[in-house]
């Protein structure tokens, strides 16, 4: 029963999702295979987001599964398959360039660390604790931010009771939310047209030189 | 509950319930067995778990026999008779045994670690997708404020199984079986996306929980019956499910008049049957979401535990067997919902012809997507004009969410404060326990409530 | 792992989210395939995200960034999902006109 005791879940789910991301993004590095690094990718995006869930994202960890993990990665796969060629599949790195990424990734892996460790607040738990679950709960919050309403700003009186007022200069995220909006939308067209376009000329090329031919 | 006892493992009640809401479960083990948190919480997540994966595998076994039932009779056949008695209803562990007992082929073209892996992956996304549906008033495994966006992302992971397994078979077939897949699955979640936005806007919440509560009381309360444009949006949405679900006609996947079969062409033995329970377990998924979004969840037509006042209250945290008994009654009625879902798709499948590719795509886009934001603009305007709906004839219990749903059709300005009262924020530290109960978020109707009218009192305490 | 780990702090996750970052850098650096360095892109991203999440999460510490951390990474997020649709449309143009999707052979503009 001590075991039990002693067993923190908590850190269990965080040590198995960090292994897991961590480790399937080394199989991305160290994989030759295209479609395979795919997969990998495919599951250390997904244990990320399980590190999300952990760290109270919610809809950050569902986001990532939705748009990463389910749109992006599916749209690389199908770029992959169009461009699969036996050649291409394996494209390996010269091994002096291996020796020197590896010298400057371990660097930085470092110096990345230390500095992670470095800063007391980010190495200790705040003294008040973490707050209850029914806090945690942002999925609401993280929409109305989304349409320029920061309920996490709202001004409070003596009693911690929301007052109505919210500072008018405050619009949260509606201006970058319209703007992203419609920059995908731009992206997609643009990236659609530039997609086809090639092909239409080609097969052009390809018919007067048949009719040349 | 958990909290009080154990004041230095906080962390666990904050975020194991987070991440295998097992809380019922687990308060149950601490309190009354007085096990250790810790193991309270692994024992509460394998019962679930252990619920989930058998309702899957019965789920998949009921669905196969009755697949082969249903296609008999609509062929004038009788389909299995022998197997087990009168209605052949060992048929499916029957064939469970022999494809258990088949040979494991993997061709030698394939990619060994992907063709091995990607059942895996059909199968567990389809399986994980069932944590955050609830089978009936608190009865979830992770009962999370975005259930909804959950069971839709996870459930698109699985076409990533089906992607590696026609890859990696190394076959043509297969490949272009995945390639229909993929591209079909991915068009398909748009339209599905926007008919389930649809009633979480209805209800301003994405928690599956609050959505199914809200339509609590007499039928004309479920959503589907909100306006004309909620029903229309229900047929666009079993259209899409369909299609997601990879299910005849849209099964180009695996079309087996051109494709042999699909993406599933090298596969045999327990690996096909794999990938055959994750179609059968998505099917039942998308029907399940469907109840929960369009036909009251558990609620049935009648409101008979209303009645008896069996039902929980809402903020209710201690068990009781009334409440119990409702649930039950109130999970059967789910799942007999889910089921005639099925049973409906089984009957498409074996009714209507194979659609083309290029008829598959203009379905979708030129068809599904358009109507599909038509009616949510629609039922926008229906909910905002507040134009007539059911719940003008037929009124439900006023206490609880679905009378406060009520209150807000038939008079928004009400319902406001009610809103705004209940948000998690209206308060600076809402009770534990009272916040999963109740409504965990109401949506966006909350905060301009206050912002808008621009007083302190609509914004703290509501209509005085 | 219990008296190593008691205590999750915001520390661990930004360790994740070096390490995810590292990966991506090398990925981007060493990968000759142009998708592959798209991924090392994926990968870098997420590393960012991951920083982003953990200073926003009131669950490590009381005081942390709030809302902020997990709005921006959702914005990431839509941005990677643009910006890999140009870049895999690009790749494929390449594919088009190079038959190849080597980066070393792209080297047309090099004076």
């Amino acid at each position: 029963m001590t075991i039990w005791a002693a067993t923190d879940w908590y850190a269990f789910f965080f040590l198995l999702f960090a292994l897991l991301a961590c480790g399937f993004a080394a199989a991305v590095l160290f994989t030759s295979n295209i479609v395979r690094m795919a997969f990998y990718l495919t599951l250390s995006l997904g244990a990320t987001a399980g590190l999300f869930f952990l760290a109270g994202a919610e809809f950050v960890g569902v986001m990532q599964l939705m748009i990463y993990v389910g749109g992006t990665l599916v749209l690389l796969v199908f770029g992959v398959m169009l461009t699969a060629r036996a050649p291409f599949l394996s494209l390996r790195p010269r091994s002096g360039e291996w020796i020197v990424s590896l010298i400057a990734g371990g660097t930085l892996l470092f110096l990345l660390i230390a500095s992670a460790f470095g800063v007391r607040n980010w190495r200790t738990a705040s003294d008040s604790g973490p707050l209850p679950l029914a806090e945690a709960q942002t999925a609401t919050a993280v929409g109305a931010g989304l349409t320029g309403v920061r309920v996490d700003r709202l001004n409070r009186d003596a009693a911690g009771h929301a007052l109505s007022q919210l500072p008018h200069t405050d619009s949260g995220y509606l201006l970058p939310f319209v703007i992203v909006s419609v920059h995908l939308l731009v992206v997609l067209v643009g990236a659609a047209y530039l997609a086809r376009a090639k092909v239409r000329r080609r097969s052009a090329t390809e018919s007067t030189a048949s009719v040349e031919g | 509950m958990v909290r009080e006892r154990f004041p230095d493992q906080v962390r666990y009640a904050s975020c194991v319930e987070h991440v295998i809401e097992s809380a019922a479960v687990a308060e149950f083990l601490v309190h009354t067995l007085s096990l250790p948190a810790p193991l309270a919480y692994l024992l509460a997540a394998l019962i679930h778990c252990g619920f989930i994966l058998g309702l899957v595998a019965a789920g998949a076994v009921v669905f196969i026999w009755a697949e082969r039932k249903v296609s008999g009779r609509i062929q004038d056949r009788l389909g299995p008779t022998r197997t087990g008695g009168k209605f052949g209803w060992l048929q499916s562990p029957a064939d469970g045994i022999k494809v258990l007992a088949k040979e494991d082929l993997i061709p030698r073209a394939a990619d060994r670690l992907l063709f091995r892996a990607a059942p895996y992956v059909s199968f567990s996304s389809s399986f994980t997708a069932y944590l955050a549906l609830p089978f009936a008033d608190g009865w979830v495994a992770f009962d999370t404020n975005v259930a909804v966006f959950f069971i839709l992302a996870v459930l698109g992971l699985e076409v990533f199984g089906v992607i590696l397994a026609g890859y990696a078979s190394g076959s043509k077939w297969s490949l272009f079986g995945a390639m229909r897949e993929a591209a079909q699955v991915v068009s398909y979640e748009v339209p599905l996306g926007i008919c389930v936005v649809i009633p979480v806007l209805l209800t301003g919440t994405m928690n599956l929980t609050t959505i199914a509560n809200m339509q609590a009381g007499w039928c004309s309360n479920w959503l589907i019956f909100h306006d004309p444009f909620t029903f229309a949006v229900f047929w666009i949405y079993a259209t899409c499910a369909l299609a997601s679900v990879n299910r005849a006609p849209f099964d180009l996947a695996e079309a087996e008049s051109e494709l042999v079969a699909g993406f599933m062409t090298e596969y045999s033995g327990m690996r096909w049957s794999l990938f055959f329970m994750a179609e059968y377990s998505s099917m039942l998924l998308v029907s399940c979401l469907a109840v929960i979004l369009f036909f009251g969840g558990w609620h049935g037509p009648i409101p008979v535990f209303d009645w008896l006042g069996w039902a929980y209250p809402g903020g209710a945290s201690s068990w009781q067997l009334t409440g119990f008994l409702a649930n039950l009654a109130g999970c059967v009625n789910f799942i007999t919902k889910a089921v005639i879902g099925v049973t409906v798709m089984l009957w498409i499948r074996w009714t209507l012809p194979r659609l083309r590719i290029d008829q598959v795509m203009t379905m979708c886009l030129k068809y599904c997507v358009p109507l599909a934001a038509i009616c949510f603009i629609g039922a926008l305007w229906w909910q905002v004009a507040g134009w007539w709906s059911p719940n003008h004839w037929l009124p439900l219990r006023p206490d609880g969410p679905g009378g406060m749903r009520e209150t807000w059709v038939v008079a928004p300005e009400a319902a406001c404060g009610e809103v705004a009262r209940r948000l998690p924020w209206a308060d600076s530290a809402p009770p534990h326990g009272a916040a999963r109960r109740t409504l965990p978020g109401c949506g966006l109707a909350g905060p301009p409530a206050g912002w808008r009218t621009g007083s302190p009192a609509a914004a703290r305490g509501g209509v005085q | 792992m219990c008296g190593l780990l008691a205590q999750i702090t915001v520390s661990h996750y930004l360790v994740v989210g070096a390490v995810l970052f590292v990966t991506g850098v090398l990925c981007m650096a060493t990968k000759r395939n142009a998708l592959g360095v798209l991924m090392g892109i994926e990968l870098l991203l997420n590393g960012a995200n991951v920083n982003f999440v953990a200073f926003g999460s009131k669950l490590l510490r009381a005081d942390a960034l709030g809302l902020d951390g997990q709005l921006i990474p959702l914005f990431v997020i839509v941005l990677a999902a643009a910006e890999a649709a140009v870049a895999l449309a690009i790749a494929l143009n390449f594919y088009n006109n190079h038959t190849t999707v080597d980066v070393d052979k792209a080297e047309e503009l090099k004076g």
